[in-house]
């Protein structure tokens, strides 16, 4: 490994891929086991709490819905800050991390607007209703989907880090937006009979609960996505050595 | 409410199977590197930097 | 800068069918709309406004690969890459930007008003809506500059492109169809999401340019 670059502490000590392949296979097994006892803690938990007096059993939904969407957006952030460290820092790994973080973060997305559908059905009669929630995450889930699109479109990562990281720049500066135009949208053509989600006024018996899954799902996802950075990491390394056998079976007669 | 038990049991079961899927995805994809790399690295190729002695 | 407007304007209407096309094409969306949902003369009013902004947008995403790829397909894209040193690239780009939006998206605000009335708009609806588009559609293709820059180097880039750019523009599509309601609706506000609007146009006149011009810079090395 480059000695300029152990040189300048252990923060950029990640910024090794080496390094942090080894970091990795130390923390993840911790991580994962951490995962399914925070995540078996929650859903007992889930089990064990009451029902709403308003929704009945199916507030239950909100314990994976919430998280889910909670989830989908911090992804999202994430992706955002690996997207300034590829264009302002030019960190090694940040385009892993995004290329990473994508499909986990459209696969909670997925997940956030389908428990939202089964949890409206019962609640408001529909399947799909267009409350500003719901369509900002859908807005959110094609973003999502086109950033994919775009990473798996180009073939040399080195072109395409860059243009995911401006584009997903450029979704996150437009989050605010979309999300007050949503609102307006919303306040426009229908009556105010959205349910409200609690926010601070949800009871004790149900906020831990919530908080427990959302602690649970989060170390899911760092889990996940350490995972799939290492295979991006090994799959980068298999390219370019395959390049460089490539190369030298040109070379030398093969032995 | 008995009859909104359906729609938490397929809320959560869609979220064990999306999640079930992308957690087999991922080891999977993990298994399939691992593999490839070490059948490059039984044919001897070598990293670039391997000669300074760095391996994973 | 002028020069740049003059020979993109000249290039953009010498393709001539490239420019039809967006017309024609939004011309079919607004066609089809009454063979969709029935000739009932209320309805169509109702919905006028919303489809006539959906025809414009999606007419207006179809182009959007015009945008960069003529110049980089013969090579001045490189060119006007390398001149940013002298000329800033987010100042090309948005002169491109306006070149093309008056060339290819210019004629669907022109063409609105006859559209309208096939969707049986009242005068002030037609005038709203041509109102709107004509403020929101630059927004679009400055949003879509991104997009096109982005996407500039794949080879089936187009589709794609209006992928990425489509959830972009929602908040534009919105405000619009929010505005032209408004318009006619009573209690509904005109001025504010118009305004709200003229400021998303005027918000990515800085932004589009400038995230482009960093996305064409990237794919250029």
């Amino acid at each position: 490994m480059s000695e300029t670059v152990s040189k300048t502490g252990r923060w950029i000590d990640w910024a090794n891929p080496t390094r942090f392949l080894s970091f990795a296979g130390i923390i993840l097994p911790w991580l994962g086991a951490l995962t399914l006892i925070v995540l078996a803690i929650g859903l007992w938990m889930s089990m064990q709490a009451p029902d709403d007096y308003q929704q009945g059993a199916t507030v239950k939904i909100m314990f994976i819905h919430v998280p889910f969407a909670w989830l989908s957006m911090m992804c999202y952030s994430i992706m955002t800050i690996a997207a300034l460290g590829t264009l302002v820092w030019r960190h090694p790994l940040a385009d892993v991390s995004a290329r990473a973080a994508a499909p986990i973060g459209a696969v909670f997305t997925a997940l956030a607007l389908i428990t939202g559908s089964l949890w409206g059905k019962p609640m408001w009669g529909t399947w799909w209703v267009w409350d500003a929630r719901l369509t900002s995450v859908f807005v959110l889930f094609l973003m999502y989907l086109g950033i994919i699109a775009l990473t798996r479109a180009m073939d040399d990562p080195a072109k395409s880090a860059k243009a995911t990281a401006i584009l997903t720049l450029v979704g996150f500066i437009n989050i605010p937006i979309i999300k007050f135009s949503v609102d307006w949208w919303n306040t426009l053509h229908q009556p105010a009979s959205v349910l409200r989600m609690g926010g601070s006024t949800i009871d004790g018996s149900l906020l831990r609960p919530l908080l427990v899954m959302a602690i649970g799902f989060t170390l899911l996802f760092f889990t996940l996505h350490m995972m799939a950075m290492r295979n991006e990491i090994r799959r980068r390394r298999i390219v370019s050595m395959r390049r460089v056998a490539a190369r030298n079976a040109d070379r030398r007669p093969s032995q | 409410m008995s009859n909104h038990a359906g729609f938490i049991i397929a809320a959560y079961g869609v979220s064990l199977i999306a999640l079930a899927v992308l957690i087999c995805w991922i080891l999977i994809d993990q298994r399939l590197q691992n593999r490839a790399l070490q059948e490059l690295e039984s044919r001897g190729v070598r990293r670039r930097s391997d000669s300074k002695g760095a391996q994973s | 800068m002028g020069a740049l407007f003059v020979r993109e304007v000249r290039l953009g209407l010498r393709s001539g069918a490239g420019v039809l096309v967006g017309v024609l094409f939004f011309l079919a969306v607004i066609a089809v709309v009454p063979f969709g949902v029935g000739p009932d003369l209320k309805l169509l009013a109702r919905i006028g406004a919303a489809m006539l902004w959906i025809g414009a947008l999606l007419a207006t995403l179809l182009g959007l690969d015009r945008l960069f790829q003529a110049d980089r397909d013969d090579g001045s894209l490189d060119l006007l890459i390398m001149a940013s040193e002298r000329h800033l690239l987010a100042l090309t780009v948005l002169v491109k930007c306006l070149a093309h939006w008056t060339v290819s998206v210019l004629p669907l605000v022109i063409a609105s008003p006859l559209l309208g009335l096939f969707m049986n708009m009242e005068p002030a609806a037609i005038g709203a809506t041509s109102l709107t588009l004509l403020v929101g559609t630059p927004a679009i293709t400055l949003i879509g500059a991104v997009g096109a820059a982005v996407a500039v180097s794949l080879p089936r880039g187009g589709l794609l492109v209006s992928v990425i750019v489509l959830p972009l523009t929602v908040p534009v599509l919105i405000f619009g169809v929010s505005a032209s309601y408004g318009a006619v609706e009573d209690p509904a506000p005109f001025l504010a999401p118009f305004l709200i609007l003229a400021a998303i146009t005027l918000f990515f006149a800085v932004l589009g340019p400038v995230a482009a011009a960093a996305a064409l810079k990237s794919s250029a090395d």
